[in-house]
């Protein structure tokens, strides 16, 4: 059915207090379409209801009364930051909040674990057919991907769109599975929706330390042809990804993918024959988008053909070495990107346990100090990747080697790159900063689940 | 009364001082990693304070991150400013 009013479409709707409704995340901060859709629940009274968002972000502010109000009871997301993330850590909410990846929320889908009672699927092209499409319109995002298992197993499919078309020739969304579309005025802000900031960092310390982590790449061989490569948006990773076409190019090699999300350095790497394929599940510029619409070897991929661990297809299965970040790591190479040291939620896993579990090599590039906190602890605030599978960390101080991959160290026993114990390199940091007191948290609110559905950690309340 | 004197910015991982008379000392400190380092910024300033002889002045420390040689270096800028102008 075809709706021009949500009033209307939300009449034929089976609304119940205590139902599931999913979101997806590809609008980012431009995203108008998860607070249209929950204001207008909690016009209707609903209580108790499951918000699953694949994120959230500062632009959702405005359902922060429905977590208050009981309107919202739990909260399901991968990833989340601004007023909702810090509102959370501060107040807890009426229910749980259960922090997924990107894997597991796809798995979690299509097991039934979560059950979506109505997925409201904003889409920036929708066809006669129903089908949808990322890549047109004016608020085109690109890939569609974290969408996908929602289209197919949510017991009703609502697809939000501002700009419907006569056909589309490459929908990523099958009409077939598609109940409802409502039409709206405006999907999102484009200004929103692309990352601003995706610039290679010019920081000094971040230079260096991609400068090592290529230098790290190189000593361990990992420059071959049929390599596969994926790392994020952040500025040290662009540096990296810049720097490992660079070398590709120099040695006259070709990488079989890079997947994830997709910037304009990975399409510089397919248009320059540098890789064969892109695996996109997140387009992060207007780059991305427009080589997604015009080149047959930039695939859009669903968040289960990424990374989903039960998916024997997934593409993160045959990657050889992904590039993360950290907000905390401990001396047992635990990651911590959901929370500070101090306790407020300012992330999540998003891939980055999913990857980290998958790939032959992970590394871990960060400052040794941000701003006076020191990046290794004795133990992480909140476990969001297991140490056992992180390989290597990289500082502007020195790289640290897991312990456990001793294949890794006796392929570097030579090398003079400098190399430390994680407990030396958090020594060297406590010299500048001081030991830190451990603050304790308060009560909890939630859990961190691993990407197989298993209870990694707890999230607590900032402590006092 | 009223004159102040200031050293640093508040750019990450600096830090600003700001001093004027007082009738006793009055430390002020808000800095973001208040539950890690609050008490060790304290001490430190309380023993730079005391290693310059300065006690009836309101200090006030906006700590963006800053590490103790940036802090102590700022405070002593701040001190300097303070005695050429107050005591000369």
């Amino acid at each position: 059915m075809k709706h021009e009013r949500l009033g209307e479409l939300l009449d034929g709707l089976d609304l119940r207090d205590g139902m599931c409704v999913s979101f997806h995340h590809h609008l980012r901060n431009g995203d108008k379409t998860l607070n249209l859709v929950m204001q207008a629940l909690h016009e209707r009274g609903l209580k108790e209801l499951h918000l699953m968002a694949s994120a959230l972000f500062p632009v959702h502010k405005p359902i922060l009364p429905l977590i208050k109000d009981g309107t919202i009871a739990d909260i399901t997301t991968n990833y989340m930051n601004g007023p909702i993330a810090e509102c959370l850590s501060n107040h807890g909410l009426k229910g749980s909040l259960t922090m997924q990846t990107h894997g597991g929320r796809a798995r979690s889908i299509v097991e039934g674990d979560n059950v979506i009672d109505v997925a409201f699927i904003a889409a920036p092209a929708v066809d006669k057919a129903k089908n949808a499409s990322g890549v047109h319109g004016k608020n085109a995002c690109g890939s569609l991907g974290y969408a996908i298992e929602d289209s197919l197993y949510a017991k009703r499919k609502v697809l939000v769109t501002d700009n419907l078309v006569d056909t589309l020739e490459d929908p990523q969304i099958q009409g077939d599975a598609i109940d409802d579309v409502l039409l709206v005025k405006t999907l999102g802000d484009a200004e929103g929706i692309m990352s601003g900031t995706l610039k290679i960092t010019k920081d000094p310390l971040g230079l260096k330390i991609a400068r090592e982590a290529l230098r790290l790449l190189q000593a361990l061989d990992v420059f071959e042809d049929g390599v596969s490569f994926q790392s994020g948006a952040g500025g040290i990773s662009l540096a990296i990804t810049k720097g490992f076409n660079d070398i590709m190019r120099e040695r006259g090699l070709k990488a079989s993918f890079y997947s994830g999300g997709i910037t304009r350095y990975h399409v510089d790497a397919l248009e320059g024959g540098l890789v064969d394929k892109l695996y996109d599940v997140q387009c992060f510029d207007d780059a991305a988008i427009e080589s997604l619409k015009k080149n047959a070897n930039h695939h859009a991929i669903s968040a289960s053909n990424y990374a989903n661990p039960n998916n024997a297809n997934r593409v993160i299965k045959d990657l050889d070495v992904v590039i993360l970040g950290a907000s905390e790591i401990d001396t047992d190479f635990n990651v911590n990107v959901t929370t500070d040291s101090y306790g407020t939620i300012i992330g999540g896993s998003g891939g980055h346990s999913d990857t980290a579990e998958d790939a032959k090599l992970s590394v871990i590039v960060s400052p040794l100090l941000k701003a006076r906190t020191p990046l290794i602890r004795e133990r992480v605030r909140t476990i969001t990747t297991p140490g056992k599978h992180i390989d290597c960390l990289i500082t502007e101080r020195g790289i640290a080697i897991n312990p456990k991959r001793r294949d890794l160290l006796e392929k570097l026993k030579d090398t003079r790159l400098p190399l430390f114990s994680i407990e030396e390199l958090m020594a060297k940091a406590h010299a500048f900063t001081g030991k830190p007191k451990v603050s304790h948290p308060g009560d909890k609110i939630g859990v961190v689940e691993s990407r197989h559905g298993s209870t990694l950690d707890n999230l607590y309340k900032k402590g006092d | 009364m009223g004159k102040s004197y200031v050293a640093g910015t508040l750019e990450s991982s600096d830090c600003l001082i700001t001093l004027s008379p007082a009738d006793k000392l009055k430390i002020e400190i808000d800095t973001v990693v208040h539950e890690a380092f609050y008490d060790h910024i304290k001490t430190l300033i309380e023993k730079t304070l005391a290693e310059e002889s300065l006690e009836n002045v309101r200090l006030r420390c906006q700590d963006q991150g800053a590490l103790d040689y940036t802090i102590k270096a700022r405070l002593k800028t701040a001190i300097l400013k303070y005695k050429e102008s107050e005591d000369g």
